[in-house]
């Protein structure tokens, strides 16, 4: 206790002192201490092996027998002429443009019918958002069989003469040759792209809500005098103040989608001519299965880059947002 | 004031317990290695046996072992999922890390010496097959399949056979159909069946293992023995005739398959036979498991069985083999349980759980049904030939290029990329 007192004496009157001499005080210390340990761990544990996994991907490590040497970007180089791998990365891109504009445009639309306040709004949100509360995995396994042919939503759609092969469908819409893939969009990722949107809309919902209802009431009340119709408020006025919240979404889908693994999984696997293969999947079977560490390790990177390019500039902007 | 001594004091507290949690695991660990070396090591034994009668094999092998060496602690560290993939992720860090398990679960061939002997992990086991007198009691065939440069490396436990083509017995007698023998008369009959609109060949290569399954036979078939074993040494190349000669036959039983193969597991595949929706399957016995077991079919009444066209006197092994790793701390313990499980005891006690048929030559038919004895006596006669699919062929590196090449083909059906795919992956296969 005594010891205390004296160094709250001190700062009491020593305070302007302190501060330009830029001397820790205790509370700094203190902070410090606290931090320590987690900012140990964290640099241990993820950036310390982000640069191990980094330093695999150039090694010659394609078996069960560790090879530290040095293979420059051959690995690389092997993944971008495989045609697994191009096709990983057209199911990548073509998953995440339809997830995110799905997630964007129902969640927005889902949000304003929420805020027309209804009765029994809560019930409606929780019905959007429970769907969050489930693993991809328990997700998957369900729309597997939602979406089996031989089963599932077919024994409904056949007597209609609509049903579908979904995640079995090995056809490329709009394809032409690029490399050694068709590329396009492949129909079975539809049925994915099913599944997930119905696992993640409740989230952008949520925020969307939060966003419509901290909009104060005065902005739409000036729209309404000045005689905008309700589809001109929304369109010119409410859905660009809710711009900032989309950045946000975009940025948590797209480091979802990016790097899914369990979704596909559990639902599709690699599907026939790899029409549902995504680098997750990839990495985890030729890492663990093929043991091909390197490459393994190679299409970690390309993973971790490309989340990289959504989330580094977004960063950027929050800091000088900041200050 | 009082908060900012409140927040120290936790630090200390925190900082406190982290050190004396430390020590005091570390005396407890201590305790532990003790113990241990007045007790013995725990001999742990790792696999992926996690399954409904595979779990029941493996533990009514650990009760004979411990009703023998009762002083000896066991652990059942098996991992489940993935048919492996996760128990092999597992134990390749362990082994990486040089924390071996006492003895584990492994496919005889490639995968034990290409994998785990080649990288130097895995003690011989020479002495225990000629103290145990092993060494006429396992077909020499199979011996080779575990040895590498004249060194034994593991002890099979089990044998599944690969090349069997299982098929609905009510539809191959409401249609007058005889079960095919060689290639030609599969496709008269998987013509007949067509024609009629039943599903001639069920697949399920939802896991594209499976059709790479499938692909296996038809080269065993096409090739033979001594060719297909070729292949896998790099002495017989892929852009043989022969080869183009299978993969055309592959390419054109894929006619006759169902729709929905890639919605499909083996299990859900076998379903259409069961349920009379296709006719024929090419399958591991692990079917007839399922058939009878889950199904509750009878064999030679409600499905039939022969070997794949072509592969008649011909035997796909798939062995899961027990081996003992360098660096473990109580190798004798680890051989006295290698020594049952090599028994004739061992075997019969987990073999027929399992719904596999005993490696040894010399088990007791008696204790298995009308199919196991059947395969015990063509275990005996067949020619061995070791599985690609299952990892014995060669390094499951290949194997996972391989599964690739084949999902691909199975929708593209593009022959010569197929082949040279092969022939370009196959060139990390030793001379």
């Amino acid at each position: 206790m005594e010891t205390v007192n004296v160094t709250t004496t001190e700062k009491a009157t020593a305070v302007p002192v302190v501060r330009k001499k830029r001397k820790w005080t205790a509370d700094h210390w203190l902070a410090a201490a606290f931090l320590a340990p987690s900012v140990v761990l964290i640099f241990l544990f993820v950036y310390g092996f982000i640069g191990w996994t980094g330093y695999v991907s150039v090694s010659n490590w394609n078996s069960l027998v560790p090879d530290w040497s040095f293979a420059g970007l051959k690995n690389y180089v092997y993944l971008f002429h495989d045609f697994r791998f191009q096709a990983d990365l057209r199911n990548t891109l073509v998953f995440t443009v339809l997830f995110i504009a799905a997630v964007i445009v129902l969640g927005q639309l889902l949000a304003i019918l929420l805020d027309q306040k209804l009765r029994g709004e809560s019930l409606f949100r929780n019905i959007f958002f429970f769907p969050m509360a489930l693993s991809f995995v328990v997700t998957g396994v369900v729309w597997q069989w939602l979406f089996n042919p031989s089963t599932g939503v077919n024994l409904f759609l056949k007597p209609l003469g609509l049903d579908g092969k979904w995640y079995t469908d090995t056809n490329i819409l709009g394809g032409f040759h690029w490399g050694k893939i068709e590329f396009g969009v492949p129909v079975a990722i539809i049925a994915v792209v099913v599944a997930a949107v119905w696992q993640m809309t409740g989230f952008a919902v949520a925020m969307y809500l939060a966003g419509l209802r901290a909009i104060p009431d005065e902005v739409r009340e000036a729209a309404r005098m000045d005689g905008a119709t309700e589809f001109q408020l929304y369109w010119k006025i409410i859905l660009p103040l809710l711009r900032p919240i989309t950045v946000s979404v975009i940025i948590i889908m797209a480091h979802i989608s990016l790097k899914i693994f369990d979704l596909i999984y559990a639902m599709t696997g690699p599907g026939a001519n790899f029409v549902t293969d995504v680098p997750g999947v990839y990495m985890f079977e030729t890492t663990f299965r093929g043991n091909y560490y390197a490459n393994g390790a190679a299409i970690a990177i390309v993973m971790l880059l490309s989340v990289a390019i959504f989330i580094v500039p977004y960063l950027i902007s929050s800091r000088k947002g900041g200050s | 004031m009082r908060k900012k001594a409140s927040a120290w004091l936790a630090l200390a507290l925190g900082v406190g317990m982290a050190l004396s949690g430390c020590s005091s695991s570390n005396s407890s660990s201590d305790n532990a290695k003790q113990g241990s070396q007045k007790a013995g090591e725990k001999l742990e034994i790792f696999s992926w046996w996690t399954g409904a009668g595979e779990e029941d094999g493996l533990k009514a092998l650990i009760k004979l072992f411990q009703e023998k060496y009762p002083d000896i602690q066991v652990e059942n560290a098996a991992v489940a999922g993935g048919a492996g993939t996760n128990a092999k992720a597992v134990l390749a860090s362990r082994m990486q890390g040089n924390d071996p398990p006492s003895t584990f679960q492994v496919h005889g061939g490639a995968e034990l010496n290409e994998g785990w002997v080649a990288a130097g992990k895995m003690e011989p086991l020479n002495d225990l097959y000629e103290k145990e007198g092993w060494m006429d009691k396992f077909p020499k065939a199979l011996i080779d399949m575990v040895s590498k440069d004249g060194n034994i490396y593991s002890v099979p436990v089990n044998i599944h056979r690969g090349n069997v083509l299982w098929y609905n017995k009510k539809i191959f007698a409401d249609n007058g159909l005889k079960p095919p023998k060689t290639f030609d008369e599969f496709f008269q009959v998987a013509d007949k069946l067509k024609a009629k609109g039943i599903t001639p060949l069920a697949l399920g290569d939802k896991e594209p293992w499976a059709a790479t399954h499938l692909f296996e036979n038809v080269l065993l078939g096409t090739l033979g023995t001594e060719n297909y074993k070729k292949l896998w040494t790099g002495e017989l190349s892929f852009n043989d005739p022969q080869v183009k000669q299978a993969v055309e036959t592959f390419k054109k039983m894929l006619g006759y398959i169902n729709e929905d193969h890639s919605s499909r597991n083996w299990q859900d595949a076998a379903q259409l036979v069961a349920e009379g929706k296709a006719a024929m399957y090419v399958m591991g016995d692990w079917v007839k498991g399922y058939f009878v077991n889950d199904l509750k079919l009878k064999v030679n009444e409600d499905f039939g069985y022969v070997p794949v066209p072509n592969t008649e006197g011909k035997f796909m092994v798939i062995t899961d083999t027990f081996g003992l790793p360098k660096g473990v701390k109580n190798p004798d313990d680890v051989k006295k349980f290698l020594a049952v499980l090599g028994s004739v005891e061992g075997q019969d006690a987990f073999n027929p759980l399992k719904g596999s048929i005993p490696a040894r030559i010399d088990a007791d038919p008696s204790k298995y049904d009308e199919y196991g004895k059947q395969t015990m006596q063509d275990f005996k006669t067949a020619e061995l030939a070791p599985s690609l699919a299952h990892g014995s062929a060669a390094p499951e590196g290949f194997v996972t290029k391989v599964n690739q090449a084949v999902n691909i083909f199975v929708t593209q059906k593009d022959v010569k990329t197929f082949i040279d795919t092969l022939a370009s992956a196959a060139a990390e296969l030793k001379k």
